[in-house]
C-alpha cells in the first residue's frame, strides 16, 4: 500500500514538458516523464484506500491502487498485467487522457494534492514496450466465429483485440487510410507520436485481426457473412456556427484542419495568419497548438461559456466529481489569448475570413448579450472546435440483433478512456450474444437429435 | 456461573451444625446468584451432603439396612398424579429388575409458599426411594455402581419428565429454582437438627447458557460449578464418540445400560457431572478423574516428572473440558475443589482452630473469629484443593497429585508409546505437479489473498489488520461464491465467560495435537499413549508426507481422496461423499489409524469438493458409526489459506492440516527462506487467538469442538454433515456448493493458460468486485447531502442503499413492510424526537482525532442524542459543555476510567464485545498516543496501548452483575448499558444482563467498525443484528424481563428504513457510527490504524488533522434526514409514535418478490417469530430496574467524616457511593475510615482522592478497582493468630484499572495484581500469578512471591520485587534491573508508609535490614524507550494538551 504516510512527505510532481518557446518548433511530443526512481517516489504517495475513488472515477475501471503499489515496490513486470487487464491502450490514455480519477482521489480533497496517477500509468506502460514485455496473446483456440467491426478507433480496437483473444475472428473496417481514428488523424503528433499507434495496430495483427483501410462501410449488407457486427463509428458530425460569413473561405472545423495536418498539410494553413479558435475545449487546445507550431501570425481561443471558478467548488462539483475550474491548455501555455463568455456574432471578409466579429454574453445560458460590447477583431483563419452533435446518419440506425453499436458512436462523443471502456463491454456483450445464441441452436438442435454433447 | 461453598469438619464427625454453616455460607452468597422475572424466583440453590443415616432411620417407617447397605433416590417427580405413579412404578421395576430391594418411599417435606411464583408453577414432587443392596453387591461402591445403573436405565426409560438429583448410597442433594435463602426454608429437613453430615457442598446459581429449572440447580451428583465449559460441545461429541470403545471391568455388561453417558438436556456443568462420576464409579479416584477433565497448564511450570508423566499419558486419553471453572467436589469421603487451569474463578478457604474447613468463592462468608484461624488460602489455577476426611486434614496440591501420578508408571508409557512426527523417517515433498496459478484459481485463490492474506504472512509472521467494519454481503447473499469457509462464524465468549490473551498470557496456550487411535477411556495401557504427537497443526508438505508414509503395526496412514470427476457435474459430489464414507470404513476396517483426506488429484478432470464439508462429512460419519476414535484425521487440501480456513477445518475434526497450495504461494511470493515457517508461525499465531477467543486455551480440545455458527446453509446440509452447529435462516445445500467448486474449476482449467488470479474487492472496494454498502457512489451522495444537497441528495442515498440492500447486502434488505393503512405525515411524533433515540458507535478519543470526537459529541448533544466516548477516556475539559459524551464507555483497559469520568456520565455502557473483533481487545498503536491522548488515558505517550480481552473483573455473569453495581456505586445517576455482540445465544445471555440489573443492552451486529483488528475477526466473528436483535428481543419476552431495559441495535446502519425495521424487530434506540462519519468527512481509507488519515478523522498527525472538515451541523443533518425518513415510514405504516413500532415483528414480512435469496434457501420466519405471551406483555421498556444501593453501607460513610465501622462479604464497592458523593460535591478534605471484618468484592472501588479506608479484616476480589486517589489499607485484626505475609487477604484482579492513589496490603493477593493499573502506588507482600498484567503506570512493590507471567504484556510503571525469581517473569516487554538511588528512596517511602498504615513486620525488618541487591526493577522496554528519547526527539509529532490549547 505505498510507504505509509509518503503522501505527507513527498510531493506531487506534475509531468515535466519541454520549454514551452522550444517545443513549438518541431513536432515530437512535448510531455516527458521523471526519471523511475521519481515516479517510484510518486506512487508510494498512493494509500490503497479501502474505498479507491480514483478506481471509480475511471471509465475503465483501473485498477490503480494495485499498479501504484507495484510501481512503488518496481515491480513494473506485474504493474504491465494489472494495467492490461483493464486497459488495452495505456499507451494512450497516459498521454491523453484528462484523468478523472486524479480528480477523485482522495488527496484530491485537499485539491492540487492527487497522485500523479497517469504518469505512472503512461510509465508503466512505455517500460513494458520498451522491455518487451507487451507481445501479442492470441486466442489458442478459436471458435470458428466472425465478427466485423466497423471503425478502427479506439473503441473499435478495444473491441476487435478482446474479441480476437477470445477466439474470435475479427475484421476491422476503416474508411481511412490507416487504423486509430481521432487519435492518429485528429491528436497531434507532438502529443502522442504515431508510431505508438502503428505498434498497438501490429500487435493487433499478430493476434489475428486484419484491417480494411480505405473502405467506407455504408450498410450492414455489405457485410454478410459475420455471426455479428460491430458499429464503432464514433460521433463525427460537428456542431457548427449558424452566424452570417461561415461560409466564407478560411472558416474550417477543427477536426478538417487537424486531420490535414496530421496527413502533412497543404489544404489549410495557419502559417503567418491571424487565427481564431472558437471553442475552448481540448479540440481547440490542439488546434491553437498546430497553429503555434506553424507560425500563425496570432492566436485566439474564444469560448462562449463564462469563466470558471479558479478553484473547485464544492458547491457546483464538490469531489470526487470532476471539478468545473479554470485551466490553462497546454497550448496556451505556448501563447495567444483566450476570452470566455463570447458569443460570434458574424465573420466577415473580402472573398475570404478577415475579421470576427463578437460581443460578451451573461456567461451562462441562454447566453444574452451584453450591450455595448461589440469588437471586432483580425481573423483569417476562423477553427470551429465547438464539439460534436452525434454520429453520422446512416449505419448506426442498422443496430439490431447481431449488430451493435458501441465507442462515441452509442454514447456520443467522449474521452479515449470511455471509448476503451466501451469496445470492451461491447467485446463481452457481443460474446454473450454469440454464446447465447450457439446455446439455443445446440439446445435446438439437441431436440432433433442431432446434437453431441462436446465431452 | 454463581456462588459455590463448602464446609467440612476434619474429625469427620457428623453434625448439623455442618448444614447451618453450609446454608450461612449460601446465604452469604446470594448476591452471586440470580433472580428471574418475578423476584422471588431464584435462578437455583442446592446442598449435597452426606446420607444423613440417623436422620433417615428416624424419618421412614420401616427398618434400614446398616449403612452403606441401602441408597437413596432423589427424585423429581411430576405433579400429575397418573405419570408419576407410572414413573415410581418404572423407578420400582427398575431396582427389582437390577436385582435390588426396593425398600419404600419417602416424600419430602416441602414449604411450597416459601418458593417463588414462577418456580412454584414448575416445582415437581420430591420424594426419596430407598434401595436396599441385594446380597450378591460385594461393598459400598458396587453398590453406587447399581444405584448408578439403575439410575442411568430409569432416566434413559422415562425421558425428561423423570430427574434424579441424587441416587447414591452416600450422598443426598436437596436442591431447587429457589433463591440461596429460600433453600433451607423451603426444605425443612435441612433444619431438622437430626440432619446431620461431616461435609457439605451448596451452590447458588445464575444462568446463562440455559435456563433456570429444578433440575438445572447445583449442585449435581458429584460436583457443583462456577463458571463454564466452552469446550462443552467437542467433548460431548467426542464422549460419544467413545461409547462404543467404553469396556469396564468393574461394570461388566452393566457399562451398556448406562449409555449414552452424557443425558441429553442437561446444561454444561451437568455434563461434565455425567462423564465424572463414570469416570470414578468405574475405578479412577475422584482427583485422578479431575485431573484427567481438567489438567493444568503443565508446561510452563515446574512439575515433577511422574506428573508430567501423568499429564502427558492422559492427553492420549482425553481432550480437556476447558473454560473458567470452580469445580467444587465430593463423592461423601472426600470433599474439595479445582480451579481451571487459567485460574478465571475465584475461591477462598480457611482451616479453623476447631478443626472446620470453609471453602467458598468469596472470604468472610461464615463469622469466623481472627483468633480461630489457622490458615487462609486461596483456589489457584490448576491446583487441587482436597479434604480428606478419613486422613482429617487438607492434602496440599503436590500431594495429592504426586499420589495419583505415582499410581503407574504414566510417563515410562507415554515415552513408550507415544511417536512425535518430527522422529518419524524423512520424506520428499510432493512436487504440485502443474502449474501454481492453475491451482490457485481451482481453490478461488484471488489477487487480494495474496497481497492482503498472504504476503504480510510469509513476511511479517503477522495476520493482516484491517479497519473499519465489513460491510460486505453474508456470504449466502454473495454473488461471488464464496468458499464454504465464509459460511461459518466464529463464536466467542461473552458475559458468561472470558476471553483469553494468548499473547500475554501463552503459558496457558497449547497448540498440540495428537493423532492416532484412541482406546477404552475406562482403562489404562502402555497402548493408550500409542499417539503420533504434532507440535502445530499446520503441517509442511514434507511432514504431511511422512505422515503419509506411516505403515507399522502401530501407526497406518491412509489416503482418502475427495475429489470427483468433473464429468460428473454437480450431482457428482454426493456420489464422492457415499464413497469416501465407505472408504473410510474400509480403511479402519484394516487397521488405519491415520486418514489423510487429499485433495491433490484435482486436475482438468477432477474437482475439488470443499475440505471442510470432506472433514466434517468423514467426521460426523464416523462420529454415527462409532468409529472416530480409530483414526486421526488430517487435512491436505489446496483450498485452506487463512486462519478461518485453518480454525474451521480444526473445529470440525481436523487433527491437524497440510495448506500446500497456500504454502507453495507464500514461497512464490516472498523470496526468503523462512518464509514458509513465518506463515505458518501467523497461521498458528492467529489460531491461537481464535480459540482463544471463546475462552478455549488447548487446541486439542477445540479440535470438534464445533464452537461456530453456520449462517446460510441448508438445515439438510447441516444436519447431515455440520451435525450440531446452529444454523438459523437456512440456506444453500450441497448442489449450491458443488456448482461453486466446479466455478471454480472451470476457471482454473480454461482454454488459456495465462489467466489472472480475480481481483475480488472483499477488503477494499473493486469496480468489479464485492458489493460494499459502502461504495464511492454512497459515500459521495451522503457527504453532498449534508453539505448543500439537502434531501434531494439523502433520498438518492437511501434509494441506493434500501435497493442494493435488497439485492446482496443485508438480512433486512430481504424484509418488507406489511401494507397498512396510511396516516398523514402530520400526525407522526416529530423528527426531533425521533433523534434522540439515535446514538453514535464508541470510537475511542485516540482512534479518532479530537476534532472528529468533538464533532460527533457535540451534534448528538444538540439534538438530544447521545454520543459514546468509545475506549478511551474524555478531556476533563468537555466534561461541562457540550462537547462532552453522554455514554461513558468501561471497556477491559479501562482507559481513563476513574471516579470522574463515571460521575459526568448520563450512560455508563459495559463494552462485553466489539462487532469487529468480539472475544479480543482494542489496540492502539503507540504511533497514534501522543501526549493529549496518553494524559487523557493516564498513560505514557508513545507507547502502544493493549486492551485486555477479557474485564479482568467479569469472568462471570455474576461479575458483570458486580460491576453493574460499582458502577451504579459511582454514579446511581447513569443509566448502565451492556454490550453485546450478535451471536448464537445472545438472547439468553441478554436475559442474564437483564437479571444483573442493567437498565440497557446493545445487540452489535458483527459488521460494525473498528480502528484496528485481524482481517479474520473482521470477517468472520458474529453475525448481523437482525438474527441476534429477533432472538434477544424473543427471549426478553418470553421471559418477562423485556419491560425492565431498554435495548438498541447497531451495525452498518444507515437509512429509515433500516431504523425502521430494527424498531419492529424490537430495539427501542439505534446507533450508528461508519454513517455519521462518513457526514464528516470519512472516506473509509481503511487506514485508521496507520494514523495516515487523510481526512482528519482517524489520526492523531496534527498536520493531517488540520485537514478535518466536519461540522457538527453535517451530523445532525444527517440525523434528521434518516429521521424525516423514519416518519416517513411511519405514516405509510399507520404508526403514530415511535414506542408503539418496538417489537411490532407483525408488520413486517419476507419480500416475496426478491427470487434470488429464496432461490438460495433462505428462510427469516425465525427472526419473524413472535414470542407466544399472553397480550398486554411489554414489548419495549417500561419501567426501572430495582435499585440495588438500598441499604449499601456507603449510606452511613456519607453522613460522617470518618469512623469506625463493621463490614461484611456482603457489603460491596465499599467507598463506591461515597467517592460519588465526594466528587459529586467536589468535597475534597481528608476522610478516613476504619473497617473492621470481612468486605465483600471490589472494596474501595473507584475510592476518590481524599478518602482513606483501613480494613482490618480480609477482603475479596476486586479491590481498589478503578482507584480514583484514595488510599486503602488493609491488615489482619490484631487477634490473628497466622501470620499475615503467608495467608491470603485480598482476593483475585486488585487495584484493576486503577488511576491514582496508594493501597497497603499486607498479606498476599491472588491473580493479576495490579492489572492494567496505570496510576496507583501499592505495596503488598506476595502476588498470585499474572501480576502487574498490561500495566501502564504507577508503581507496585511486591515483598513477597510473584507466581508465574509476572508482568505479561507491561508497557507502563516500574514493579519492584523482593527476591524476585526471573523465571516467574514475563520478559517479553520488560527488562530486570537493579535499583538505582532514586528508586531505592521511592521503595523505601513506600515500605514506610506501609509499615506504618498496616503494621507489617515484613516491611518492618526491610527497612531495618535495608539491602538494595534484594530488589529487582522490573521495567518495561517502552517506557524506558519513551525515557530515553531526548525532550527535543518529538518524533511521534508529540504536542502537549497546553500548546494545543495554545494554538486553538
Amino acid at each position: 500500500m505505498g510507504r505509509i504516510g509518503a503522501f505527507k512527505k513527498v510531493a506531487r510532481l506534475e509531468a515535466p514538458e519541454r520549454d514551452p518557446r522550444d517545443r513549438t518548433r518541431d513536432m515530437r511530443e512535448f510531455v516527458g516523464t521523471l526519471p523511475l526512481t521519481e515516479l517510484r517516489e510518486q506512487a508510494a504517495r498512493c494509500m490503497e484506500c479501502g474505498v479507491p475513488f480514483c478506481h471509480s472515477g475511471c471509465p475503465l475501471g483501473n485498477l490503480i491502487p494495485d499498479w501504484n503499489d507495484l510501481v512503488y515496490r518496481d515491480n513494473w513486470r506485474e504493474a504491465i498485467d494489472q494495467l492490461h487487464r483493464t486497459n488495452n491502450f495505456p499507451e494512450l490514455t497516459g498521454r491523453l487522457c484528462p484523468a478523472p480519477c486524479e480528480a477523485a482521489c482522495v488527496l484530491e480533497i485537499q485539491e492540487g494534492d492527487a497522485v500523479a496517477i497517469k504518469q505512472v500509468e503512461r510509465a508503466i506502460i512505455d517500460r513494458a514496450w520498451d522491455e518487451g514485455w507487451v507481445v501479442p496473446q492470441p486466442a489458442e483456440r478459436l471458435t470458428g466465429r466472425h465478427v466485423a467491426v466497423v471503425g478502427a478507433g479506439p473503441s473499435g480496437l478495444a473491441c476487435a483485440q478482446q474479441l480476437a483473444r477470445a477466439g474470435e475472428r475479427v475484421v476491422v473496417y476503416e474508411r481511412d487510410e490507416a487504423a486509430g481514428g481521432l487519435v492518429r488523424f485528429g491528436v497531434p503528433e507532438f502529443k502522442i507520436e504515431k508510431r505508438l499507434v502503428e505498434r498497438r495496430v501490429d500487435q493487433l495483427r499478430a493476434e489475428g485481426v486484419a484491417f480494411r483501410f480505405g473502405v467506407d462501410v455504408t450498410s450492414v449488407d455489405e457485410l454478410d457473412g459475420y455471426d455479428a457486427i460491430v458499429l464503432a463509428v464514433g460521433a463525427r458530425v460537428p456542431r457548427d456556427l449558424p452566424v452570417p460569413g461561415r461560409e466564407l473561405p478560411g472558416v474550417h472545423f477543427a477536426m478538417q484542419y487537424l486531420y490535414d495536418r496530421q496527413r502533412g498539410g497543404g489544404a489549410i494553413s495557419a502559417a503567418g495568419k491571424h487565427v481564431v479558435v472558437i471553442g475552448g475545449g481540448d479540440t481547440g487546445a490542439d488546434c491553437v497548438g498546430h497553429a503555434h507550431r506553424e507560425q500563425a501570425a496570432s492566436v485566439t481561443q474564444i469560448e462562449l461559456v463564462g469563466e470558471p471558478p479558479a478553484a473547485r467548488s464544492d458547491e457546483l462539483t464538490p469531489w470526487p466529481a470532476w471539478p468545473m475550474k479554470l485551466r490553462t491548455s497546454y497550448a496556451l501555455k505556448e501563447g495567444g489569448e483566450r476570452d470566455f463568455a463570447i458569443s460570434t456574432t458574424r465573420l466577415s471578409g473580402d472573398g475570404r475570413v478577415e475579421q470576427i466579429h463578437w460581443q460578451q454574453n451573461t456567461g451562462r445560458p441562454p447566453f444574452e448579450l451584453v450591450p455595448g460590447t461589440e469588437e471586432v477583431r483580425r481573423a483569417e483563419l476562423v477553427l470551429l472546435a465547438m464539439g460534436f452533435v452525434g454520429p453520422e446518419p446512416g449505419l448506426v440506425e442498422q443496430a439490431g440483433d447481431g449488430v451493435f453499436v458501441t465507442g462515441d458512436a452509442r454514447r456520443g462523443q467522449s474521452l479515449i478512456v470511455w471509448a476503451i471502456a466501451e469496445g470492451r463491454a461491447t467485446a463481452r456483450a457481443v460474446r454473450e450474444w454469440l454464446d447465447a445464441r450457439d446455446a439455443s441452436d445446440s439446445i435446438a438442435a439437441a431436440r432433433h437429435g442431432e446434437y453431441t454433447p462436446a465431452r | 456461573m454463581c456462588g459455590v461453598g463448602l464446609v467440612a469438619r476434619l474429625d469427620a464427625r457428623a453434625c448439623h451444625e455442618t448444614i447451618a454453616r453450609a446454608l450461612t455460607v449460601l446465604a452469604n452468597l446470594e448476591h452471586r446468584g440470580a433472580a428471574g422475572a418475578d423476584a422471588d424466583t431464584g435462578d437455583g440453590a442446592g446442598i449435597l451432603l452426606q446420607l444423613p443415616d440417623a436422620f433417615l432411620r428416624a424419618s421412614v417407617p420401616w427398618e434400614l439396612p446398616r449403612p452403606g447397605r441401602y441408597g437413596v433416590g432423589v427424585c423429581f417427580l411430576p405433579q400429575l398424579g397418573r405419570r408419576r405413579a407410572e414413573l415410581e412404578q418404572l423407578l420400582e421395576e427398575t431396582v427389582a429388575a437390577e436385582g435390588q430391594v426396593v425398600l419404600g418411599w419417602r416424600d419430602v417435606p416441602v414449604r411450597p409458599g416459601e418458593a417463588g411464583r414462577q418456580a412454584g408453577l414448575f416445582a415437581p414432587v420430591i420424594r426419596q426411594l430407598f434401595v436396599g443392596a441385594a446380597d450378591d453387591v460385594d461393598d459400598a461402591l458396587a453398590l453406587e455402581r447399581k444405584l448408578y445403573v439403575i439410575r442411568r436405565l430409569a432416566e434413559r426409560a422415562a425421558g425428561p419428565e423423570l430427574v434424579l438429583p441424587s441416587f447414591s448410597a452416600r450422598t443426598l442433594v436437596y436442591k431447587g429454582m429457589l433463591s440461596a435463602p429460600q433453600l433451607g426454608r423451603y426444605f425443612p429437613d435441612l433444619t431438622d437438627e437430626r440432619f446431620a453430615s461431616a461435609l457439605a457442598l451448596v451452590h447458588s446459581r445464575f444462568s446463562t447458557n440455559t435456563f433456570p429449572s429444578w433440575e438445572l440447580a447445583h449442585p449435581y451428583r458429584v460436583v457443583a460449578h462456577n463458571g463454564e465449559i466452552n469446550t462443552l460441545r467437542g467433548n460431548v461429541n467426542w464422549i460419544r464418540a467413545r461409547e462404543s470403545q467404553l469396556a469396564s471391568d468393574l461394570f461388566g455388561d452393566d457399562l451398556r445400560k448406562v449409555l449414552p453417558v452424557i443425558r441429553p438436556g442437561g446444561s454444561d456443568t451437568a455434563m461434565f457431572d455425567n462423564v465424572l462420576e463414570l469416570l470414578t464409579l468405574a475405578g479412577r479416584s475422584l482427583p485422578h478423574a479431575l485431573m484427567m477433565m481438567m489438567p493444568e497448564a503443565y508446561a510452563g511450570r515446574d512439575v515433577s516428572e511422574d506428573l508430567r508423566g501423568f499429564y502427558r499419558f492422559h492427553e492420549c486419553l482425553t481432550e480437556a473440558w476447558d473454560g473458567p471453572a470452580a469445580m467444587a467436589f465430593t463423592d461423601g469421603t472426600v470433599i474439595g475443589a479445582t480451579l481451571d487451569r487459567n485460574g478465571l474463578r475465584p475461591g477462598r478457604w480457611l482451616e479453623t482452630a476447631d478443626g472446620w474447613v470453609v471453602l467458598a468463592s468469596e472470604s468472610g462468608v461464615l463469622d469466623i473469629p481472627a483468633d480461630q484461624v489457622v490458615r487462609k488460602g486461596r483456589l489457584q489455577p490448576g491446583r487441587l484443593f482436597l479434604v480428606d476426611l478419613a486422613q482429617g486434614r487438607i492434602v496440599p496440591d503436590d500431594e495429592a497429585k504426586a499420589e495419583v501420578a505415582g499410581r503407574k508408571p504414566y510417563g515410562a508409557w507415554f515415552d513408550g508409546g507415544h511417536v512425535r512426527l518430527a522422529d518419524l523417517p524423512p520424506a520428499q515433498p510432493r512436487p504440485l505437479g502443474q502449474p501454481l496459478r492453475r491451482l490457485q484459481l481451482a481453490f478461488g485463490y484471488t489477487q487480494e489473498d495474496m497481497k492482503v492474506m498472504l504476503a504480510p504472512l510469509a513476511a511479517n509472521g503477522e495476520e493482516a489488520v484491517g479497519s473499519m467494519g465489513n460491510d460486505t454481503p453474508l456470504a449466502v447473499l454473495s454473488d461471488r461464491r464464496p468458499l464454504l469457509y465464509s459460511y461459518f462464524k466464529q463464536l466467542f465468549a461473552q458475559v458468561t465467560n472470558p476471553p483469553i490473551d494468548p499473547i500475554r498470557e501463552a503459558v496457558v496456550m497449547s497448540k498440540q495435537s495428537l493423532v492416532g487411535s484412541e482406546r477404552n477411556l475406562l482403562e489404562e495401557t502402555p497402548e493408550h499413549a500409542r499417539q503420533l504427537v504434532i507440535d502445530n497443526p499446520i503441517l509442511r508438505d514434507e511432514e504431511l508426507e511422512r505422515l503419509r508414509a506411516v505403515d507399522s503395526d502401530v501407526f497406518r496412514a491412509r489416503t482418502i481422496d475427495f475429489t470427483w470427476p468433473v464429468s460428473d457435474g454437480a450431482a457428482g459430489i454426493e456420489d464422492a461423499l457415499e464413497r469416501m464414507c465407505v472408504d473410510a470404513d474400509e480403511a479402519l476396517a484394516a487397521g488405519v489409524n491415520v486418514l489423510v483426506l487429499s485433495d491433490r488429484d484435482v486436475g482438468p478432470e477432477r474437482v475439488a469438493m470443499p475440505s471442510l464439508l470432506a472433514v466434517s462429512a468423514i467426521h460426523h460419519h464416523l462420529v454415527r458409526a462409532g468409529t472416530r476414535l480409530q483414526a486421526g484425521l488430517v487435512v491436505e487440501s489446496g483450498e485452506p489459506r487463512s486462519v478461518q480456513s485453518v480454525a474451521v477445518l480444526i473445529g470440525y475434526g481436523a487433527a491437524a492440516v497440510n495448506p500446500y497450495v497456500m504454502l507453495a504461494t507464500v514461497r512464490e511470493l516472498v523470496d526468503a527462506d523462512d518464509a514458509v515457517e513465518r506463515a505458518i508461525a501467523a497461521v498458528s499465531k492467529g489460531l491461537l487467538k481464535t480459540i482463544s477467543k471463546m475462552g478455549i486455551s488447548t487446541l486439542s480440545s477445540y479440535c470438534g469442538a464445533q464452537v461456530f455458527e453456520a449462517v446460510g446453509l441448508s438445515a439438510g446440509l447441516v444436519d447431515r454433515h455440520f451435525t450440531g452447529t446452529p444454523s438459523r435462516i437456512g440456506g444453500i445445500g450441497l448442489a449450491e456448493l458443488a456448482e461453486g467448486a466446479l466455478a471454480r474449476h472451470a476457471r482454473a482449467y480454461p482454454e488459456r493458460a495465462d489467466e489472472l488470479l480475480p481481483v475480488v474487492g472483499l477488503y477494499a472496494w473493486r469496480r468489479d468486485g464485492e458489493h460494499h454498502q459502502w461504495n464511492p457512489e454512497t459515500i459521495a451522495l451522503l457527504q453532498h447531502a449534508v453539505r448543500g444537497g439537502g434531501r434531494p441528495t439523502y433520498e438518492q442515498f437511501a434509494a441506493l442503499v434500501n435497493d442494493d440492500s435488497a439485492r446482496r447486502s443485508t438480512l433486512r434488505g430481504l424484509l418488507r413492510f406489511r401494507e397498512r393503512e396510511p396516516i398523514p405525515l402530520d400526525d407522526v411524533e416529530p423528527a426531533a424526537e425521533i433523534v434522540k433515540r439515535f446514538s453514535t458507535g464508541a470510537m475511542s478519543l485516540g482512534s479518532l482525532s479530537r476534532e472528529a470526537h468533538e464533532t460527533l459529541a457535540t451534534a448528538m448533544n444538540r439534538i438530544g442524542g447521545r454520543s459514546n466516548t468509545g475506549e478511551g477516556g474524555e478531556d476533563p475539559d468537555r466534561f461541562g459543555d457540550e462537547r462532552r459524551s453522554k455514554i461513558k464507555q468501561v471497556a477491559s483497559g479501562r482507559f481513563g476510567v476513574n471516579i470522574d469520568y463515571l460521575v459526568n456520565a448520563d450512560e455508563l455502557q459495559i463494552k462485553m464485545a466489539q462487532g469487529a473483533k468480539p472475544g479480543e481487545g482494542g489496540q492502539l498503536p503507540g504511533h497514534k498516543v501522543d501526549r493529549y491522548i496518553a494524559s487523557i488515558r493516564f498513560t505514557t505517550p508513545g507507547v502502544g496501548l493493549i486492551s485486555p480481552p477479557p474485564h479482568h473483573d467479569i469472568y462471570s455473569i455474576e461479575d458483570l452483575k458486580q460491576l453493574i453495581y460499582d458502577l451504579r456505586c459511582a454514579n446511581p445517576h447513569a443509566r448502565v448499558s451492556v454490550k453485546l455482540v450478535s451471536e448464537v445465544g445472545v438472547g439468553t445471555i441478554a436475559a442474564g444482563v437483564a437479571k444483573c440489573n442493567a437498565d440497557h443492552i446493545l445487540i452489535s451486529g458483527h459488521d460494525g467498525g473498528t480502528g484496528a483488528s485481524p482481517i479474520s475477526s473482521i470477517l468472520h466473528a458474529g453475525v448481523p443484528w437482525e438474527i441476534g436483535l429477533a432472538e434477544t428481543q424473543q427471549t426478553l419476552v418470553l421471559n418477562d424481563l423485556r419491560s425492565r431495559v431498554w435495548v438498541q441495535t447497531d451495525g452498518q446502519l444507515k437509512t429509515g428504513r433500516d431504523v425502521v425495521i430494527a424498531a419492529l424487530l424490537g430495539a427501542d434506540e439505534m446507533g450508528f457510527a461508519t454513517a455519521p462519519l462518513i457526514a464528516t468527512g470519512c472516506v473509509m481509507m481503511r487506514a485508521c490504524h496507520l494514523n495516515t488519515c487523510p481526512v482528519g478523522v482517524a489520526t492523531q498527525d496534527p498536520e493531517l488533522r488540520k485537514r478535518f472538515r466536519g461540522k457538527p451541523e453535517h451530523v445532525i443533518e444527517y440525523f434528521f434526514h434518516v429521521a424525516e425518513d423514519v416518519r416517513e415510514i411511519m405514516a405509510s405504516l399507520g404508526v403514530r409514535r415511535f414506542d408503539d413500532l418496538v417489537g411490532r415483528v407483525d408488520l413486517l414480512e419476507p419480500d416475496a418478490a426478491l427470487s434470488h435469496w429464496q432461490a438460495r434457501g433462505l428462510d427469516l420466519t425465525h427472526l419473524l417469530r413472535a414470542p407466544d405471551v399472553p397480550d398486554g406483555t411489554p414489548l419495549r421498556r417500561m419501567e426501572p430496574q430495582a435499585s440495588p444501593l438500598e441499604g449499601a453501607l456507603d449510606w452511613q460513610l456519607i453522613e460522617v467524616d470518618g469512623g469506625t465501622f463493621p463490614v461484611r462479604n456482603v457489603d460491596r464497592a465499599v467507598g463506591g457511593l461515597l467517592s460519588h458523593h465526594v466528587t459529586k460535591h467536589g468535597l475534597r478534605e481528608r476522610r478516613q475510615y476504619e473497617l473492621h471484618g470481612s468486605a465483600g468484592q471490589s472494596f474501595g472501588a473507584w475510592l476518590a482522592q481524599g478518602l482513606e479506608l483501613t480494613l482490618v479484616g480480609d477482603a475479596n476480589d476486586y479491590v481498589g478497582k478503578g482507584l480514583s486517589g484514595g488510599v486503602l489499607a488493609i491488615r489482619p485484626p490484631g487477634a490473628a493468630t497466622f501470620r499475615a505475609e503467608e495467608n491470603v487477604i485480598v482476593g483475585n484482579t486488585v487495584l484493576y484499572g486503577a488511576t491514582a492513589g496508594r493501597a497497603y496490603i499486607r498479606g498476599l493477593a491472588g491473580e493479576r495484581f495490579a492489572v492494567r493499573n496505570s496510576g496507583a502506588l501499592a505495596v503488598v507482600e506476595g502476588v498470585g500469578d499474572h501480576g502487574c498484567e498490561y500495566m501502564t503506570g504507577g508503581r507496585v512493590v511486591v515483598l513477597g512471591p510473584t507466581g508465574r507471567n509476572f508482568a505479561a504484556g507491561m508497557s507502563g510503571g516500574i514493579a519492584f520485587v523482593l527476591d524476585l525469581d526471573p523465571a516467574a517473569c514475563n520478559r517479553q516487554s520488560v527488562d530486570l534491573e537493579a535499583l538505582e538511588p532514586a528508586d531505592e528512596e521511592e521503595v523505601q517511602a513506600l515500605l514506610r508508609e506501609h509499615a506504618e498504615r498496616t503494621g507489617s513486620p515484613v516491611a518492618a525488618s526491610v527497612l531495618g535490614d535495608w539491602d538494595a541487591a534484594r530488589f529487582t526493577k522490573v521495567m518495561p522496554h517502552d517506557l524506558k524507550a519513551v525515557l530515553d528519547l531526548p525532550l527535543s526527539a518529538g518524533g511521534i509529532g508529540f504536542v502537549t494538551r497546553e500548546s494545543e490549547e495554545a494554538v486553538a
